[in-house]
């Protein structure tokens, strides 16, 4: 928390500050201490926030005007797409909006992994972000489900027969979810209400993640701690705000540019048939923000470990901080895991386009390889690797990298030979 | 706490612990199960279907409880077929004759064990059904042969009312 004790300058805010403390927490947020050498990698909390704002406010208008039932949801999506007053606009950023927040939240966990923002002391921050992500995949599921096309239908049916690979209970809890004896209208308004509320049950959560992250401060591209008191922070406001903002800017370009000339590209055509109980399309495929997991989930042959495999895929993350065993937090410093690292990006993307594909032939066994090495990255490459690598010394503060031109200690010496 | 002697106290608090439990317990249980099919889903329990337009070598897809049932009014080369595969070669062994009472009738829901797709007809390595969505493979009498479906598709309880009509449900 802040360094000092705030005390409002005028009376009134006194008065007020000293029954309900709102203007010391603004005043923390204002001067908040942040690392001097943060790079653009950082500013995808502040977007990531903004793309839970524009999805509530998009989403609680679409709502006004949606109505949750099997006979009438696929009508009310197009009369919201024809005849709602900007009813197209609020729905296509609410769906590509889904699809930014999903672009956001994996460079954000990338950034991570990169930095190793992980790492000791900040594991509950990481968890607590794993929990979000999973909350994020349930709600983003749910929404697709609502437009009641064949793609929501059949995408139902599929994941929530996931479930049904739990031994013994698992048909009685796919009845369950489905509140009938296939997905169908009481299916269709649970998910309905669900969608409503895990928004705002990640909101409650994002306001742990930062109150976690203002405990031990952000990590930083050198992934060494701050010295206190020291120069290499700067207050959150203005600098860092300014930062975030510009990115901001970037990223509502992209974003704009799918709503406006590209607003059914990341979607399904087959999700503008209406749900049909009898069809399957030919081709079912989940959106492509939960592709390498699905890809996952096919390239193992048996129901219930195949199940298992996308669900550990995913929870590994979660006990990460305790798999990857070496002290020094960023990659910079640590030659063997920069390798590693990349390798991971294009395994990741590799098990994305396998997604997509049919499950067959090549495909199946580049998926299936691809599988393997996801988990072979976290459960073997990274425990070894933290006790075997010889790590690059690390400098002795952020400001000393900074004045030398280069995060790398020998380099900045040389740097400063030549100067002398 | 293990060599102080229980007092009244802690009877007490585990006394009240366990009546707080049951009472949470049978709040939380009627707002689990609302979620569970309620009295109208349970009331579609059956469905009769005319059969009598259905020539040798089709398929008719009806909806029962909200999901497809395939009647297939089989050819003799497919009963044949169904009939002659050893039961070790199965996946899930059932015989064909458990399966289609009436051999040239196969009744049975249209939903891969998957994950609950509706597999294609007349497809596949097994000349019978085929899963698009992860490529199992379903035999002539509707049993899984190859992919990731743990088991045949599931014959639902049906009865003959005539020669022409299949009573499902």
């Amino acid at each position: 928390m802040s360094d000092h004790e705030y005390t409002p300058k005028s009376k009134a805010g006194k008065w007020f500050n000293d029954r309900l403390p709102l203007l010391t927490l603004a005043n923390h947020l204002t001067d908040y201490p942040t690392p001097k050498n943060l790079n653009y990698w950082w500013t995808f909390g502040g977007i990531l926030t903004f793309c839970l704002i524009t999805q509530i406010v998009t989403g609680l208008t679409l709502a006004m005007h949606y109505i949750a039932h099997a006979d009438m949801a696929f009508e009310s999506v197009e009369h919201i797409m024809r005849d709602v007053n900007y009813g197209w606009l609020i729905r296509y950023i609410h769906a590509n909006g889904a699809s930014m927040f999903f672009l956001a939240v994996y460079i954000h966990i990338f950034r991570s992994l990169f930095y190793g923002s992980y790492k000791s002391p900040r594991e509950i921050i990481w968890i607590i972000g794993i929990i979000i992500y999973l909350l994020m995949m349930a709600a983003a599921f749910m929404g697709y489900v609502l437009p009641w096309g064949q793609m929501s239908f059949w995408g139902a049916t599929v994941i929530t027969n996931l479930f049904s690979a739990i031994p013994l209970v698992g048909e009685g809890i796919v009845t369950w979810l489905w509140g009938g004896y296939s997905v169908d209208n009481p299916t269709l308004t649970r998910f309905f209400t669900l969608h409503y509320l895990i928004p705002f049950l990640i909101l409650g959560l994002v306001v742990l993640h930062i109150w976690a992250l203002h405990v031990p401060g952000n990590n930083n591209p050198v992934g060494i701690d701050v010295k206190k008191p020291s120069k290499d922070t700067v207050p959150f406001h203005p600098y860092i705000v300014i930062k975030d903002g510009f990115a901001l800017l970037m990223f509502m370009i992209v974003f704009a540019f799918f709503v406006f000339y590209a607003p059914n590209i990341l979607g399904h055509a087959d999700n503008y048939i209406e749900a049909n109980p009898l069809v399957t399309p030919a081709h079912i495929v989940p959106e492509w923000y939960l592709l390498p997991f699905y890809a996952i989930l096919r390239s193992v042959p048996d129901k219930l470990l195949g199940v298992v495999a996308m669900l550990s895929a995913i929870l590994i993350l979660a006990v990460l901080p305790w798999l990857d065993t070496s002290k020094i937090r960023s990659a910079v410093f640590r030659p063997l895991y920069k390798q590693f690292y990349w390798i991971l990006v294009v395994d990741v993307l590799i098990l994305g386009y396998m997604g997509a594909m049919p499950a067959e032939g090549l495909y199946l066994l580049i998926a299936r390889v691809a599988t393997a090495y996801y988990f072979l990255h976290f459960l073997v490459i990274l425990p070894v690797l933290g006790l075997k690598e010889r790590t690059i010394p690390l400098p002795l503060s952020i400001t000393e990298p900074v004045l030398g031109g280069s995060p790398n200690m020998a380099m900045a010496k040389k740097k400063e030979s030549k100067l002398e | 706490m293990s060599d102080k002697k229980p007092e009244r106290r802690d009877f007490l608090f585990t006394a009240s612990y366990a009546v707080g439990a049951v009472g949470v317990a049978a709040v939380v249980w009627p707002l689990v199960d609302q979620m569970n099919p309620d009295a109208s889903v349970k009331a579609l329990a059956s469905t009769e279907v005319d059969i009598s337009s259905l020539k040798p070598g089709n398929t008719i897809t009806v909806l029962w409880r909200g999901k497809p049932v395939f009647i297939r009014r089989r050819t003799q080369e497919e009963i044949v077929e169904a009939r002659s595969v050893k039961m070790e070669d199965l996946i899930h062994p059932e015989k064909d004759e458990d399966r289609a009472k009436n051999p040239e009738w196969l009744v049975m829901l249209g939903v891969c064990t998957h994950l609950g797709c509706v597999p294609l007809n007349d497809k596949g390595d097994y000349d019978g059904w085929f899963c698009p969505c992860h490529g199992s493979h379903y035999d002539t009498s509707g049993r899984i042969r190859k992919g990731p479906a743990p088991w045949n598709m599931e014959v639902p309880k049906y009865e003959f009312v005539n020669a022409n009509t299949i009573k499902i449900g």
